[in-house]
């Protein structure tokens, strides 16, 4: 398939099942909500090594929020509900309650619930006091600025991580300006995340390695200063190769964020040093989502 | 839907207990056999039909007419549908009544809304004393719900109230939220002597400042805390004064007690 002058190779991405949870962060400002959501999802890229992915979904308007005040939606996915719970726990006690006038709030009801404040809670040494408005339980927890206010649970739901695409471009450059122009598209998309640094990662990996001791390594086919030397998988004109990894919350949402993705870098074209659009996979054994480029971008 | 009305025949001189007419307990009865219910009032047993005219048909509405002011547990248990009654009402309305709503056009007895888990009460007069308070031999109050009252309330409003929300638009008398466990009272307007009397824990809003504060209440400064936008947000669809607190920029003065029993009680004086 070419778009633009643009090859969508004939590949898919394969993704898996995962957990996730919405919460929504608020404080005084826009500024202090970026704060905490930024601590809280920081050091989440990817499972393997972070116990969670996340990031920042969108902002909120003090209209969307249930405090009245300017905020922001985190995702956060995990491979099990138990190490969400976990994940959840730690990171808003570390990075939410620690912040200046920041609250947080559950930001899915339907699904199994898990503790957001209900653990912390105890921070308040007794003083802490609960309240229950229109049947969902708040934490008002005294702490050094005021009050810090928090849903007692949040719901988890199954979701879907490690939907991909990656940018063949003729220079690094050229590769990074494409993952730019996509990744704001996509960020214009609800429900899905895009968790490694600016939402771009550089280090695509293939399963195993040549040293026991590692799971994964880098994936050479991709790597171009190794061409002469591997069964790469790049054409002579490919100096440069990088990744865009999304979470979302169903399937249909990393599709579409994956088409606003590609249409955003075929758009540029290959006078702009986009020439190739390829996936990664595992051979499609280890995911149970398969994301195919060509359906994705059918017309 | 269908709908039943109870017609008040005469003021009765003794109090009766209308436990048993409740949505649930006349579900697929037919008018007959409604009118058989016999009703507790003293000592004796009053047939349903001999204290009312029976209209309609057994639904999910209650209506009830007349001097109702001696009939007691009106709604008691219910779980849904919709009482309304025109006029006054007894004592014990809704206690322990986990749904539905009830809807009461005067004023109504002591110890409305005792027990109550859930649903809803609207009393457009006042309320007697002990308003969502335990009944003797009980240890909580009110356990959920919200009731609105857009009279006044009588003395020991909240007592023993475990959790939900009681909202008086007019006065309440001495010793509002006595021995409150938890839960939300708002009072708009003034409170009599010693409000929070023993108050362990929960919230008493209040829209004025009170003549007289409780000496076992420590104040806490000044805050526009954010629990308060909350509360306003889930109150706006609610009649004035109810709905018409602003859902931003309030501030209060907060003071904790009862200091003499445990004390994590808050009154919230709105400034």
């Amino acid at each position: 398939m070419q778009l633009n002058g643009v090859l969508i190779d004939d590949e898919f991405a394969e993704a898996f099942g995962m957990k996730a949870t919405r919460v929504i962060i608020t404080a005084q400002n826009l500024t202090w909500a970026y704060h905490a959501a930024t601590a809280a999802t920081g050091f989440a890229t990817s499972v393997i090594g972070c116990g969670c992915e996340a990031g920042v979904e969108r902002e909120l308007t003090s209209a969307e929020t249930p405090d009245g005040r300017p905020g922001v939606a985190i995702l956060l996915f995990a491979m099990s509900g138990k190490e969400l719970a976990k994940q959840i726990e730690r990171r808003i006690g570390q990075c939410v309650l620690t912040a200046p006038t920041s609250a947080a709030f559950a930001g899915l009801t339907e699904g199994e619930p898990v503790a957001l404040g209900k653990n912390l809670r105890f921070f308040g040494d007794g003083f802490q006091a609960s309240k229950q408005i229109s049947g969902r339980r708040y934490w008002r927890i005294p702490v050094m600025d005021g009050e810090f206010l928090v849903e007692e649970t949040t719901a988890i739901m199954p979701a879907v991580g490690g939907g991909n695409f990656l940018v063949l471009a003729e220079s690094q450059p050229q590769a990074l300006a494409a993952c730019e122009a996509a990744i704001t598209a996509m960020k214009k998309i609800p429900n899905v995340i895009m968790p490694f640094p600016g939402g771009v990662v550089r280090s695509g990996s293939k399963v195993g390695s040549k040293y026991k001791a590692l799971i994964a390594s880098t994936n050479d086919a991709f790597c171009p200063t190794i061409r002469g030397v591997t069964r790469s998988q790049l054409s002579p004109e490919i100096g440069s190769v990088m990744e865009i990894v999304i979470d979302g919350l169903t399937a249909e949402d990393i599709s579409k964020s994956m088409r606003v993705g590609i249409q955003a870098m075929v758009d540029l074209g290959p006078s702009e040093g986009v020439r190739r659009i390829s996936a990664g996979n595992y051979g499609g054994k280890l995911g149970k989502f398969h994301f195919r480029l060509h359906e994705i971008m059918a017309p | 839907m269908s709908s039943l009305r109870l017609t008040l025949r005469e003021r009765t001189a003794q109090r009766v207990d209308l436990a048993p007419l409740t949505i649930d307990l006349l579900a697929g009865r037919s008018l007959a056999a409604v009118g058989a219910i016999e009703l507790a009032s003293g000592n004796r047993r009053l047939r349903v039909d001999r204290l009312f005219t029976l209209e309609g048909t057994p639904g999910d509405t209650i209506e009830i007419r007349g001097d109702a002011s001696q009939l007691d547990r009106i709604g008691a248990g219910m779980t849904g549908g919709r009482v309304i009654v025109q006029g006054d009402a007894g004592d014990q309305l809704g206690l322990g009544m986990t749904g539905g709503v009830i809807e009461v056009s005067g004023s109504v007895g002591a110890f409305a809304a005792s027990g109550m888990r859930g649903g809803e009460i609207r009393i457009a007069g006042d309320a007697g004393d002990f308003l969502a308070g335990a009944i003797p031999g009980n240890h909580q109050g009110m356990q959920g719900g919200l009731v609105l009252v857009s009279g006044n309330a009588g003395d020991r409003a909240g007592d023993r109230m475990r959790r939900g929300t009681v909202l008086v638009a007019g006065d309440t008398g001495d010793y509002c939220a006595s021995r409150m466990v938890a839960g939300t009272i708002g009072v708009w307007g003034k409170v009599g002597r010693s409000t929070g009397l023993a108050m362990r824990r929960g919230t008493v809003l209040l829209q004025q400042s009170p003549s007289t504060l409780p000496p076992t209440f420590n104040d806490c400064g000044e805050f526009p805390f954010s629990f308060l936008t909350l509360l306003a947000r889930a109150w706006k669809d609610l009649p004035a004064p109810f709905g018409t607190l602003p859902d931003s920029g309030v501030r209060v003065r907060r003071l904790m007690g009862d200091l003499a029993n445990d004390g994590r009680g808050e009154i919230l004086i709105r400034l």
